[in-house]
């Protein structure tokens, strides 16, 4: 693991800031010009929704993955877990813009679809985690940042509920990222730390 | 029996295109609201109306934004695997409640009917619509050629399902078979058509290939794709959404913006292909065919009865 390690170690971060937003510019002009298909909204929502779920599972595996397998990511966990709000935002802004565009039925929508009510909440928790992700909230919060930012928890889960609610039918996708996230927090109970393999 | 109604949606009603964009700015003008009292406000906003109705969608639209989970649950995976379907023998066994029960072949079929087009909306359960140009036959028709028997009060239709050449059908998202069903009226209603073609060609196989239900008041999944099989009973046959999630998906499914989906609102629409910026539409009751069918539902509580 010591080379892997060595070699991430040289990676600068603003590259990872770079590329990772990089992607929702490219989505962004696809819709525009017909590349994701007749309905881009849609598309669009979906892709940005994604992506953000993807990041949450990467930004979720780095403790795991450390203490499993020696690999130390911890240098981008917080990358990871902005770029992941940074979509999670494309997602709603899409929503709210481009897709429903009424106020009335935006809100409607929040209080009455429980989907909608949990995707929501899941953003309203991840809010106050974004806000504090740099040094000086870090120091200033000490111990209580920790504490703080496990919210990401709850935050996963109701991101990958939020997915599994919205699906018509028996869908496997969106079963898998819950079972993904379930499997990452349930790496994170007392007993199973133990069990260090590295 | 059929041929009853008059469509009054046809090519020469088709706004130009120029025309269009510019009653478009001036409903823009009016806000956000203008459809909502379309009928209200009368004779001078029929061509709004019209307008709103007859922006036909384009051929891509129709064949690669479409839904048929026997081939998965992407809006582009049918029209991605369905070309691997079959279609060609084919055949649909007419059973139950019928004076001549057997199977059909689409020659003896398309020779007993007579083709012609129909412009319909076409509203989908997600809040999406299109306007597509089929070409088929009044399903009445079909029935006849069967004989309808007296004590049939429901059409039971169903999908193919043939996993070899269904990628989709290796998940369970749904009961496959896909079924859908109708009471007998509304089969026999002169909207509702068997349909073989769009736009002048042969139906591709992602629409349902090569022959598929169309109920224009209804959202689009009671529209059943690729039938193998029509059976007239007496009882209200089991049909595949009410069956996976009763609560959503009720029998009747009708276009209702006043009865929202539990997890979404039915009281707006996106046209499918504005692009980026499109904004939502109002719904039409009975998706625009309330004048037609509305009394097939005469004393009945649509809140119930969704």
């Amino acid at each position: 693991m010591r080379p892997i390690n060595e070699a991430l170690r040289r990676i600068p971060i603003w590259l990872v800031y770079g590329l990772g937003v990089l992607p929702a510019g490219a989505l962004f002009y696809q819709g525009l010009t017909g590349a994701l298909g007749p309905e881009p909204i849609k598309a669009l929502e979906h892709e940005y929704g994604e992506l953000a779920l993807q990041l949450l599972v990467l930004t979720l595996a780095v403790t795991p993955l450390r203490r499993l397998t020696g690999l130390n990511l911890m240098r981008f966990r917080r990358v990871t877990g902005l770029l992941c709000f940074f979509y999670v935002s494309c997602h709603l802004l899409v929503w709210l813009v481009l897709d429903v565009q009424l106020l009335g039925q935006i809100l409607a929508d929040i209080l009455k679809r429980p989907y909608i009510t949990i995707g929501m909440a899941g953003f309203v928790l991840l809010l106050p985690l974004a806000v504090t992700s740099n040094n000086l909230s870090v120091r200033r919060l000490g111990p209580k940042w920790r504490q703080l930012h496990k919210l990401t928890y709850p935050a996963a889960l109701l991101g990958a509920l939020h997915y599994v609610m919205l699906v018509k039918g028996f869908q496997l996708q969106p079963l898998i990222y819950l079972a993904v996230i379930a499997l990452l927090l349930v790496l994170r109970l007392a007993p199973l730390q133990r069990l260090k393999l590295a | 029996m059929a041929h009853r109604w008059k469509n009054n949606l046809s090519d020469g009603d088709v706004t130009p295109y120029a025309a269009f964009l510019n009653r478009r700015q001036i409903m823009a003008g009016l806000g956000g609201t203008a459809g909502l009292g379309l009928a209200a406000l009368g004779g001078t906003t029929a061509w709004a109306d019209t307008a709103r109705a007859l922006e036909p969608n384009s051929w891509d639209d129709v064949t690669t934004y479409c839904n048929f989970y026997e081939f998965g649950t992407g809006k582009g995976d049918p029209a991605a695997y369905a070309g691997q379907m079959t279609t060609k023998p084919w055949s649909v066994e007419i059973d139950g409640l019928v004076d001549r029960p057997g199977s059909y072949s689409m020659a003896q079929i398309l020779e007993a009917m007579t083709l012609e087009e129909r412009i319909y909306r076409f509203r989908c359960v997600e809040a999406w619509s299109m306007v597509v140009p089929w070409q088929g036959f009044e399903l009445a028709d079909l029935l006849a050629l069967a004989g309808v028997q007296g004590g049939a009060k429901y059409v039971a239709f169903e999908t193919l399902y043939r996993p070899s050449e269904m990628p989709g059908t290796a998940y369970k998202v749904l009961d496959w078979p896909y079924r859908e069903g109708l009471r007998l009226d509304e089969a026999q209603h002169p909207l509702a058509i068997m349909a073989t073609g769009i736009f002048g060609k042969p139906l591709p196989n992602q629409n349902g290939a090569p022959l598929r239900l169309v109920v224009p008041w209804k959202y689009g999944f009671k529209s059943i794709k690729s039938i193998v099989r029509i059976t007239l009973t007496d009882q209200e046959p089991p049909t595949s959404w009410n069956m996976a999630n009763g609560r959503e998906y009720g029998f009747y499914s009708n276009v209702n913006p006043k009865v929202d989906h539990p997890r979404w609102s039915q009281a707006t629409e996106r046209r499918i292909g504005g692009g980026l910026f499109a904004g939502r539409e109002p719904t039409l009751m009975f998706n625009g065919y309330k004048d037609e069918v509305a009394s097939l539902y005469e004393g009945m509580d649509l809140a119930q009865n969704f």
